[in-house]
This record gives C-alpha cells, structure tokens and sequence, in this order.
C-alpha cells in the first residue's frame, strides 16, 4: 500500500508547500508513489492518521501547539519542513522583544491593551514565543533552508517509500560553494555565514551574488568562535555579529546556547 | 425544507485550498442571518516589530519571507520604500527588470490559483488530485504554465521563491540574455496553453451574485498599473500618492481575526485582479481586452466570483506584455550597475500591486542607517472586511435556494475567488453552521 502523506502548515509563509508543489516535474510521479491525503493548500480532503507528516511553520501559541501534538500522534513519521519549522525563522528574533511590545508595534498601543484583556481576542492572540517543532515534539526528519530545497524533498519521499533511511551530509554551505567554484565572498569585502552554516543548498545565494545568511541553521560541530574572531578581523562590532547570528537562526542559537 | 424552517449552523475550521488558516462561521435561525464571521486564525510573526534593527539591504530580503507566494511583490514593495527612505534613484534598467521580475510572479500565482485552487469547485472535485485522472491533460497543462512562470521568476531572480539576485539599486547578478530568449521562446511557445485555458475557464458556471463595492488599485497615466502609479479609488475617481497611503486603508482590529480589517469612502473595500481591471481596463494589452470579452467580463462587474476571471485576463496580458519587455532587453541588452549603497537616516513608502491587490510597505531609518520603524498593509487583509460584507450580502439571497451543503460550497467558493493569502495577513477560514 501507498504511504499516507500530508502536510500541515503553523507560522509560516507557506512557501515550502509551494515548494512541493513546483517539484512540477517529479510531482506526478510522486503521486505514484504516495497518497497525499491532506494538504491544505492545495485539497479538501482530510485522513484520520498519516504514514508520513510534513509540518511547516514555527509554532507559537498553546492552540498551535495542542494542533502540532495531535498531528504526531496520529503520524509514523514526522518532518520538519523548512527553516521556520527547524529554527524558528526570522519571526523567533521577536523572541528578544516583549510580547506586549510586539503587539504595540505591530497594532498600536490601544489595540494592543485591547487585545491582552477581552476574553474575546484569547486564544487566537495569546503569543507566547517563537519556537522549532522540536521543541514540542519529536522530530525524525529535518528538511532544512528558507525555503527547502526541492531536490532534498524528492530525495527524502523517495527513502522513505523504499524504506532506506535519507542521508543529509553535514557539510557547511562554505563546503559547497567551493565545489561550486565560486568567489568567496569574503575576498569581495563581504562577509559570510557560510562556514558556520548546514549545507545541502548549494550555496545558491552566493552563486546568485549574495552571501550565505544561515537560513539552514548552525552546524553542530561549527566552530563559532573561530568565526566570530574572523567576522571581529573584517570589521564587524560584537553588535554587528550577534545581529548577523539571528538573523534566520534566533531561536536556535538563544535556545541551544542557554540550555548549555 | 422550507425557508422558515432552515437553521444552518457553519462552522468551516480553516478552509482548504487558500494561503493561510482563516474560518468562516454563519448561523442561521429559521431563515433568519444571525451570524455571518470570516475570521484569520493565523498566528502573529511581528514581522514590523523585528525588523527593528535591520540594515536597509537586509529588509527586502527578509519581509519576502511574509509570504511564499507573493515574496517577490513584497520584496519589490519593500524594496521601493527603502529607497524611498534612503534617496535611491534607479535606472530604467533596473525599472524594467522589476517589472518583469513582478509580472513573473502574476503569472505563477494566477495559473496556481486558477487551476490548482479554483478550478476544482467548478467541476466538483475536492482538489486537482482526481483531476489527474480523469483530465490528466489539463493537470499537465496547468503544471507546464507553472513551471514556465516559477522558470521565468528564477532567470531574473535567481531561484522561484525568495529569490535573491536583485536588491536595493540593481541586480547583484544579472540574467544573462540566453537565459532571457530562452524564456521568451518558450513564453511564446505557451500561447496555444493560454487559449485552452480561456476556453476552459468560458466553460465554468460562475455564480451571478453582486454586491456593488468600492474598487482600489494603482493607476498609472501611460500603462496598466502593476509596479508603479498612484492609489486610485473607483468610487471618486480620486487619486492619491502612495505616502498618504493611510488615508486609504484607515485600518481598524476586530476580535474574531488576527489581521487588521480597512475602509475607505464606504464600509469596505476590494482590492485584485478584478479591482484592477475594473479600474484600468483600456490599458489591458489588446489580447487580453479581447479575452475578457470571450469570457464575459464586462466593466464595472460587481460580482466577487469573477475575480477568477479577471485573473486569465491578466494571464493574458502579463505574457503579451512579458514578452515585449524580454525584446526591449534582448535588443538593448543590460549592463553591469553599481549598487552600493551607505545607509542614511530617512523614511519612505512603497507600493506595488501583487496578484491579490495593492501592497504598501514603509520603513523608517534611524542615524546610524537601522531600521527604527516599519509597516506593511497587504491585500488580504483589506480584502477581508469586503469578503465578510459580501457573505452578509450573499448568504439571503442565497439560503432560500440552497442546501447547507451548497451554502457552504458557496462561501468557500466566494473566499476562494479572492485568493486570499492569509499568511502575509497573518492566517484565514472557518465556516459553522450551529444547529
């Protein structure tokens, strides 16, 4: 029998189910290798349990997280898929702001009172944090990057049907863009998250002129504080290297460095 | 079952088939609208609270990340603020890549919503799923039109989704002119696809209901307005800078919806597809004017469901028009710009319409050139107010004839007709029926 996949989306801009869906040329045939029986975004239908979840999205309040609990456990497998749901994203730098001064800013002061004391605006507005799907759950699979990469989707789906266990290789993006013979981006007076960075991107955002800014998260076994000292040695203030460091990766760096 | 007697209890926990999570609710009591509630359940990214701090060049980058299907409208809408902020002039170069880039993501977000999203509840299926089988060609046809506009984003842009090539001032990495006559032969070559696809559309039952509105777009004196122009309003023809923008969106919180509801002259407004067209008609390419004729969109057309009409309309006119920009840049050619830049302090505001309607971006730089203040007021959600208004409008006309069932077709039908992207709203619908 076909395994049961779906997909479920949190916080997010949903543009990793829109990734799926531009897999335009391997998407019929995964359709022969899969059922797909819940996908919002693109069907109506609904299952009572999956062989394989997908989630996307970073989960921020306590009706996301009774949603996200229910979906594991009714799947085999579970997935997080992209870096909202792996790292947080750029929305967990609001971590480092009062929820009550994220609502200031975003609605005004007035609303803002408005919406933290009637009744009528809870649950829908109870923001607690920024958090990665592993934080609440458990996580078999991570499909990194903002947005994923496709190639890595297709390669996980097609492990899974066969029953071999995906292999996503450790190496840093700087690992990549070297085999991709491109000009460090050091070397253009830029400076880069490359080194420090998952890869399996193929340090597309330097081939395309840009540098690496970590959307696919820290690496392990990085060595951050060499690459803090060399970022300090091109220029950068301690200010200036926190902020690059949260910029995609907030809720994985405050949350790993503090548990230590 | 008579109308006295019909008690309908919607209760629709996020609607399939659009961006983002929203719900509609609609109680009815022996024949009596007592409730009718869109709400947007999506939770909220702060995205105009952590922008703080950011660095001019950073900002574009990372508001794309709104929404994934709109990123490059909100990159080019963010994009025009910042330098509105920072006293940045671009070439006629940059101009015309801009729009191409934009005019990329209209066709990729039209063809999925027409074929992927709407097209199912006109044949009766509950996704494009069972489409496979029994119309594999038109799922083949929808798939190839995607990935000829997700290809076209990715040549001037670098990838489909936050694409990364282009950024304050200029393009880091600009396309090469293969890469652009490739895309424009196989555009070409696509144009046989478009008219099976405004055949397919003429063959849709689209449900005749109206409710007068107020239409708001941009306009622009010498083309039809996607990337550049004034706000313009169909109700007093008046039209205003894009810097008093929130004179038009006078946005208001409501309890059962995580976005922020608009108005303008009345109590709501429509913004898309249909509103542009509706506003901007005689500048549509010729082909597409043609289009609307065959499909029967005359304007002013009031009727919400049309939207996905108007959407093959711009279809047309975004590949007629593509097509003509990619020969001024193939027979031009393009040249290597600078684009450094030194953040200063300032402010701006920006506008560009997406494919779901006007999209205003404005950020505030402090001295040391970060990012002290930011706002963005997205389609959606001044859709939303107009969408629950058309529900009030709807559901009467509609209870006597219909079934709980179709009621609530209908309302899904109707929400989806906007295309509505909740994420950038923040998410959308639920429809109950309390028995």
């Amino acid at each position: 029998m076909k395994p049961k996949v779906a997909f479920f989306d949190f916080a997010s801009c949903e543009g990793c189910q829109l990734a799926v869906l531009n897999c335009e040329d391997a998407f019929l045939d995964i359709l022969n290798l899969v059922d797909i029986v819940e996908f919002r975004e693109a069907m109506s239908e609904t299952a009572p349990r999956f062989d394989v979840a997908f989630i996307e999205g970073s989960i921020h309040r306590e009706i996301d997280v009774q949603r996200l609990q229910g979906i594991r456990a009714r799947s085999s497998v579970l997935v997080a898929m992209g870096a909202c749901a792996c790292i947080g994203n750029v929305q967990a730098r609001s971590n480092f702001i009062a929820p009550a001064e994220n609502f200031k800013r975003v609605y005004g002061e007035a609303d803002r009172n408005l919406v933290q004391s009637d009744p009528e605006f809870w649950p829908l507005w109870a923001h607690t944090r920024v958090r990665a799907v592993k934080e609440i759950v458990s996580v078999d699979y991570e499909l990194r990057g903002c947005p994923i990469v496709p190639e890595e989707f297709v390669h996980l789906v097609k492990a899974l049907v066969v029953g071999s266990i995906p292999s996503f290789p450790a190496n840093a993006v700087c690992v990549e863009c070297k085999m991709a013979e491109n000009e460090c981006v050091f070397d253009q007076g830029e400076t880069c998250m490359g080194q420090v960075t998952y890869g399996g991107c193929k340090a597309i955002c330097v081939t395309h002129g840009y540098r690496c800014d970590g959307c696919r998260g820290f690496l392990p076994q990085a060595n951050r504080v060499a690459h803090q000292a060399v970022l300090r040695e091109k220029g950068l203030s301690d200010a200036q290297i926190e902020h690059r460091y949260r910029l995609f990766c907030s809720a994985q760096f405050v949350g790993r460095e503090n548990r230590r | 079952m008579t109308i006295e007697t019909k008690t309908y209890n919607i209760d629709l926990h996020h609607v399939t088939r659009v961006e983002g999570h929203g719900n509609i609710r609609i109680n009815t009591r022996q024949g009596v609208v007592e409730e009718v509630k869109l709400s947007i359940v999506e939770a909220n990214r702060f995205f105009e609270s952590f922008t703080r701090g950011m660095s001019p060049q950073e900002i574009p980058w990372v508001v794309g990340r709104i929404c994934g299907i709109c990123c490059v409208g909100h990159q080019l809408s963010a994009t025009k603020a910042v330098e509105a902020a920072q006293g940045i002039r671009v070439s006629p170069q940059t101009v015309l890549l801009r729009k191409m880039l934009n005019q990329s993501q209209f066709l990729q977000s039209h063809v999925l919503h027409v074929y992927f999203l709407a097209v199912p509840d006109f044949v009766g299926t509950p996704s494009v799923m069972p489409l496979i089988k029994t119309h594999p060609d038109v799922v083949k046809r929808a798939l190839r039109l995607k990935k000829l506009a997700n290809d076209y984003t990715a040549v001037l842009g670098g990838r489909t989704l936050h694409p990364m090539s282009h950024t304050l001032k200029g393009w880091r990495r600009l396309p090469t002119l293969d890469a652009i006559a490739q895309i424009h032969d196989r555009l070409l070559a696509a144009v046989p696809d478009l008219l099976e696809t405004v055949a397919i559309i003429k063959t849709l039952k689209i449900p005749p209901y109206q409710r007068e509105t107020e239409f708001v777009s941009l306009k622009h004196p010498d083309e039809y307005a996607l990337y550049d122009g004034d706000i313009f309003s169909s109700d007093t023809q008046e039209r205003v800078a894009v810097r008093d923008y929130l004179r038009v969106t006078n946005e208001f919180t409501v309890p059962h919806c995580t976005t922020r509801w608009s108005r303008w002259h009345r109590d709501a407004y429509a913004v898309g597809a249909l509103a542009r067209v509706n506003n901007n008609f005689h500048q549509l390419h010729p082909q597409a004017q043609e289009v609307a004729q065959v499909l029967g969109l005359k304007v002013p057309c009031f009727n919400p469901y049309m939207n996905t009409v108007a959407q093959v309309v711009e279809i047309v006119h975004c590949t007629y028009d593509s097509l003509a920009m990619m020969e001024t840049v193939l027979n031009g050619g393009l040249r290597e710009e600078d684009i450094q830049h030194t953040p200063v302090a300032g402010r701006g505001c920006g506008a560009v319409e997406v494919p779901r309607g006007i999209l205003f971006h404005e950020y505030a730089f402090d001295e040391s050139g970060r990012c002290c203040d930011a706002n963005a007021i997205i389609p959606t959600s001044q859709n939303i107010n107009n969408i629950e208004q058309d529900m009030k409008a709807f559901v009467p006309q509609m209870l006597p004839s219909m079934s709980q069932e179709a009621l609530t077709l209908h309302m899904e039908m109707l929400l989806r007709a906007y295309d509505p992207c909740i994420s950038c709203s923040v998410h959308m619908l639920d429809i109950q029926f309390t028995t």
